[in-house]
Order: C-alpha cells, then structure tokens, then sequence
C-alpha cells in the first residue's frame, strides 16, 4: 500500500502525457467510483447553491441592478455608499448592542446553571430537558409571545412591575426598550443550549481534581472560578464564537418584534430594532436593490470575521 | 451502594456534615428549580393566553389560569390564515429536508470515515472550510437561480438547496469512526458485499442513536427556518407555517387570544418531537459536543 502510495505521489507531480504512472491513479479513482458517486450529492449541491451563488454576489456587489433592468457596473460605489450609509452604522450599532445584552448574561448564567447541573446527582435528566426546551421552540411564535408578555399597557412584565410600585415601561416605544425585548429572547432560547455545552465539558473534567481542591480547603465558589472556568477555556471560546456568528446575523426576533412595535417603520421606534441582516433583508428584497444589498452581506461578512480573529486573539493572548 | 462509593464525581457535597450536605442540597435544587421556572415560564404564559380571550389578557390585573377558550380561539386562527395547508407544507418540508439529509450525510460521512480513495482528504478539508461561509452571502443569488428554475413559491426551493450539509456530514464521520470497527466491514467484504450493502446492512444499523440526534436537529431547524422562505415562498397560498404566523401577526396584532392560539400550535409539535426522545437527545448532544 504505501509503496502504491508514492508511485500514486510521484504521478501527481510528472506532467501530462505519461500514460503508465499516470493510469494506476486513474485506476484506483476508477476503482473508487462507488466513493465518489456516494459523496457528490454535497459537493453537486454546494457548487449549485452555495459556490456559484457566492461568487454572484461578490460580482453583484460592484453592479447597479433592480432585478428586472439591466446589469450596470459601478465599481466600487456600493462598498463606497455602505462606508458612508448612516443607517448602516445605526443597524450595525443596534447589533453589537443587542448582541452584548444578550451574549453577557446567556453566557454567563449558562456557566453557573452548568456548573450547579455537575452538582445535582438527582433529577439530572429532568433538569436538562427543562433548560433545554426554550431552544427547541418556533422563533417566530416565540417572539410573537415576547411583544406580548413586554406589552407596553397589557404585558405581564409591566404588570408585575406596578405591583411594585413602579409604573410601566415603554418596551416597545423605545429604541432601547426594543432592543431588550429582542435580546431577552436570545438569551432565553439560547441559556439553556450552552449550558448543556458547558456541562459536557465540565463533565470531562477528572474527578480528581476537585477532590484535590477539596482536599486543600477550596469551596464551590473558588473551585468554580479557579478550575472550572480556567479548565473550560477552549468550550467557552467556542460559544463565545458561535454566539458572535449568532448574535451578529440575528434576524427573525428583530423582524417579528420591531413590526409588533407600534409604528410602521422597518425596525420599530426610532429603527431601534433595525439589525443588520434586517437592514440587508430591505434592501434587498423589500427595495430589490440586489447590487447594495450584496454590498452590505459582504460588509457583515467581514465584520463576522473580525469580531472572531478579535476572539481568537484575546483567547490566546490570555494564554500567556 | 457500592457504585455510589465507587463514583469518581461527587462533587462540591461530599466531604461536609449531612446537615450542611441536606441544605446546600435544598439551596441547589431550589436554585435550579427556580431557572427551571424562568425557562418554562413563557411557554405557561403562552398556553395561558392562548385559552382565554383577549379581553381577559387585557384585565387588569391579568388573568393568570388556564381559561377555557382555546377552541374558539384555534377557531378565529383557522378563520384568518389557511393553518393547515401551511402546517402541510411546513411537515412535507420538514420531513423530506430530514429524511434527504440524513440519507446523504451517513453515506458520505460513512465514505469519509472508513475508504480510501485518491483526492479523500483535499475533498474532506474543502467540506470543512465551507463550514466557515456566512449563508447571507449567498441568499441573492439563491433566490435568482430560484426564478431561474421556476421554483419560487415552490416548496423545493426550501428542500433541495437543503438536502445535504457540511456539519452533518463532519459530526457523522466522527462518530461513525469510533462506532464502526473495521473487522465487520472486512468481515462484509469477505461474503461479498459491496460497498452499499455495506453501508445499509454494517453502517445504518451502527449508527442509529447518531441519526436520531442529526435528524431531531435538522428536522427542528427545517421547521423554523423563516429568512428563506419568506424570502421564496412568494405565493400566499403555499407558506410555511414561519410565514403565515408571521403575516397573522401582522394583520391582526391586537387580536392576543387568537395569535397566541396560533404560536401554540406552531409550538406543540417541535415539543412532540423532542420530548418523544428528550432522554436520547440531550444525553447524545452531551457525548457530540465532548467529542467534537
């Protein structure tokens, strides 16, 4: 095998034209039909729906086009626009704030809810299935759900408020209201998922090294920050990441919550719920401005990987 | 007994007095029931609303007790919003999306996990980088080869872009790789199967409690998937439950009772389907993460 190995090696390298070595590759690849066939449907619908359509909108993205007329080139003045558009800014703001007041709590509840799971012997699959159940709800109803229990006059948030005395807040006819009703969503569907993540991991954790904490005197609560956490690192890391390329493409709880809002703007009060792949959404399919809206899905494209080269880094400059 | 001694994880409890041990457990038990009830709180809520009528909801103080109108209500859905031809269309595409990807995702990741064939790991390494890419890149084009093949406002256009995928096909190869061993496919090979005999009567069996977790998955995914098709599906005939929710919600936000009756419905089945492998499910997304 490995000498067929490097004849296959060195028949890769020799140049077109040398029939002998050429042929036993060609052979084995002949041979391997069943593999190949077995593998395509991926690969078939990749190229079709997801390398072909990429490549569009990168071409797209310096083109003029409404869909119907023709194709115009204009170079880079989408890219040119989309660094001068302010509502661009104004959704990209409205993500990273949603993202940060979602993000922050989600996870960091999550830790605690996982961490208290490793502890509880009795009922665990209960406690799992519980925590786990907003994540497998409908989005759409769910956000319908959450305008109502933030319902400015009838929602049982305020309700609950003014049995405390204090009186009702504009969730809705706010900005920023609308931004908290859009992350409480995000961080209810999404606590429970990482912390059946974190449990996983916590669970790999030997056994004896907290015993040895024990041992040395260690309670709960610096057994959690001085091993758990540390111990964890590389799976937090990964929700860190997977919550950035979540939270940064949000879009059915901004659109479902902010046409709920009591005004007929795309995203809400003061476009306050206006995210960025809402805004991507309008202009695109609501203003068929396909050039722009290539434009912009390239622009968040971009944003997406910074924030997770920006994670990666902070991760391992920690490491040190 | 025995086994308890011999439990390598008796965390934070052990080593403290029983009394200490009884309310540290009732203060974790307590702590965990109350995020318990933040968790499934919303999902009481929305049973609540969707049994009374808007009026009640809108009392004050709200009425906080299952009430008894939840038929008339599931009635002024049914009125407003064709519901089960889009709960229809929202299962044929559910299911057929589930049944497409798990067919063609254990046989390429069976392909990848246990052959040898020239170009396996270039091939492997290009699957796992478009992992990396965005879908909103791709969403325009998508929708013109749509127009192009004439299938906006048809169900395939949600289907068949959908068929097969990089993670099912990664998370499928690992597992497959420790839970098939290789002397039962020589063993196959010997009585002379080939390779999809093979994979139906060595493989498939193996990996069933694999394909009951990515199919629960992607048949929840395929079901709340909104972007896309309120993006294709053009025809106001043929929606997606996603869709038709999100149109009520629209033209009747005022109406609670009703709007709650429909979210509910569009709520009940996901849980159906996760509670029927609740046990399965959360301890296999345990052994994938750990894993992966």
């Amino acid at each position: 095998m490995a000498a067929l190995d490097t004849v296959a090696a060195k028949a890769i390298q020799l140049p077109p034209g040398q029939p002998v070595k050429g042929r036993s590759v060609g052979r084995r690849m002949l041979k391997a039909w069943p593999q190949y066939l077995a593998i395509s449907p991926f690969y078939a619908l990749f190229l079709v729906f997801g390398a072909a359509p990429i490549a569009f909108s990168l071409y797209l993205s310096f083109h003029s086009w409404n869909g119907l007329g023709s194709i115009t080139f204009v170079g880079l003045k989408q890219y040119a626009f989309l660094i001068s558009d302010s509502t661009f800014y104004l959704a990209l703001r409205n993500t990273l704030v949603i993202f940060v007041i979602s993000t922050v709590p989600m996870l960091s509840f999550a830790l605690v809810i996982a961490f208290m799971l490793n502890s509880a012997k009795r009922f665990s699959t209960f406690y799992r299935v519980a925590y786990f159940i907003p994540n497998v709800t409908s989005v759409v109803a769910m956000a319908i759900l959450f305008t109502s229990i933030f319902g400015n006059q009838f929602g049982i948030i305020n309700a609950a408020l003014n049995v405390f005395g204090i009186g009702n807040v504009g969730w809705l006819s706010s900005p920023f209201g609308l931004k908290v009703v859009i992350a409480a969503l995000m961080a209810w569907q999404y606590t429970g998922y990482n912390a059946i993540i974190y449990l996983a991991g916590m669970q790999a954790i030997s056994g004896e090294v907290y015993e040895a904490a024990r041992m040395d005197g260690a309670g709960a609560v610096s057994i959690f920050f001085r091993i758990t956490i540390p111990l964890l690192r590389p799976i937090i890391l990964f929700t860190v990441i997977m919550s950035t390329i979540g939270g940064l493409q949000g879009f059915t709880e901004a659109q479902i919550i902010s046409t709920s809002s009591s005004t007929s703007v795309s995203g809400g009060v003061g476009q306050g719920g206006l995210t960025l792949m809402l805004y991507f959404y309008n202009q695109a399919f609501g203003n068929n401005n396909f050039g722009y809206g290539a434009a912009i899905a390239w622009g968040v494209f971009i944003i997406i990987t910074l924030f997770t080269a920006l994670n990666w880094q902070l991760a391992r400059s920690k490491d040190k | 007994m025995a086994l308890a001694i011999k439990n390598p994880r008796p965390p934070v409890l052990r080593r403290a007095s029983s009394r200490r041990t009884k309310t540290r457990g009732l203060a974790l038990h307590g702590t965990l029931i109350l995020g318990v009830a933040v968790s499934l709180f919303p999902l009481y809520w929305l049973f609540v609303m969707a049994t009374n009528t808007t009026e009640a909801i809108y009392a004050s103080p709200p009425t906080l007790t299952v009430g008894k109108e939840l038929l008339t209500n599931i009635g002024h859905v049914l009125e407003n919003v064709n519901f089960f031809a889009s709960m229809a269309n929202t299962v044929v595409v559910a299911v057929s999306t589930t049944l497409l990807v798990l067919f063609f995702d254990s046989l390429a990741a069976f392909t990848f996990a246990k052959f040898e064939f020239p170009g396996r790991n270039l091939l492997f390494g290009g699957l796992i980088t478009t992992l990396l890419l965005p879908g909103q890149l791709s969403v325009i084009p998508q929708f013109l080869i749509m127009i192009n093949l004439g299938w906006v406002g048809d169900l395939r256009a949600l289907v068949i872009p959908a068929a097969a995928n990089a993670f099912g096909i990664f998370w499928l190869r690992q597992y497959m790789q420790s839970a098939i061993p290789d002397e039962l496919l020589e063993t196959a090979k010997l009585d002379g199967c080939n390779f999809f005999r093979q994979y139906l009567t060595v493989c498939l069996p193996l990996i069933r409690p694999a394909l009951g977790f990515l199919g629960m998955f992607t048949f929840i995914a395929a079901w709340n998937d909104y972007l896309w098709p309120l993006i294709v599906l053009t025809n106001p005939d043929k929606l997606t439950l996603q869709v038709a929710l999100s149109q009520l919600n629209t033209a009747h936000g005022k109406d609670y009772g009703m709007l709650m009756a429909g979210a509910l419905m569009a709520v009940v089945p996901l849980l159906v389907v996760f509670l029927f492998g609740a046990k399965q499910f959360v301890s296999d997304a345990v052994k994938g993460a750990v894993k992966g």
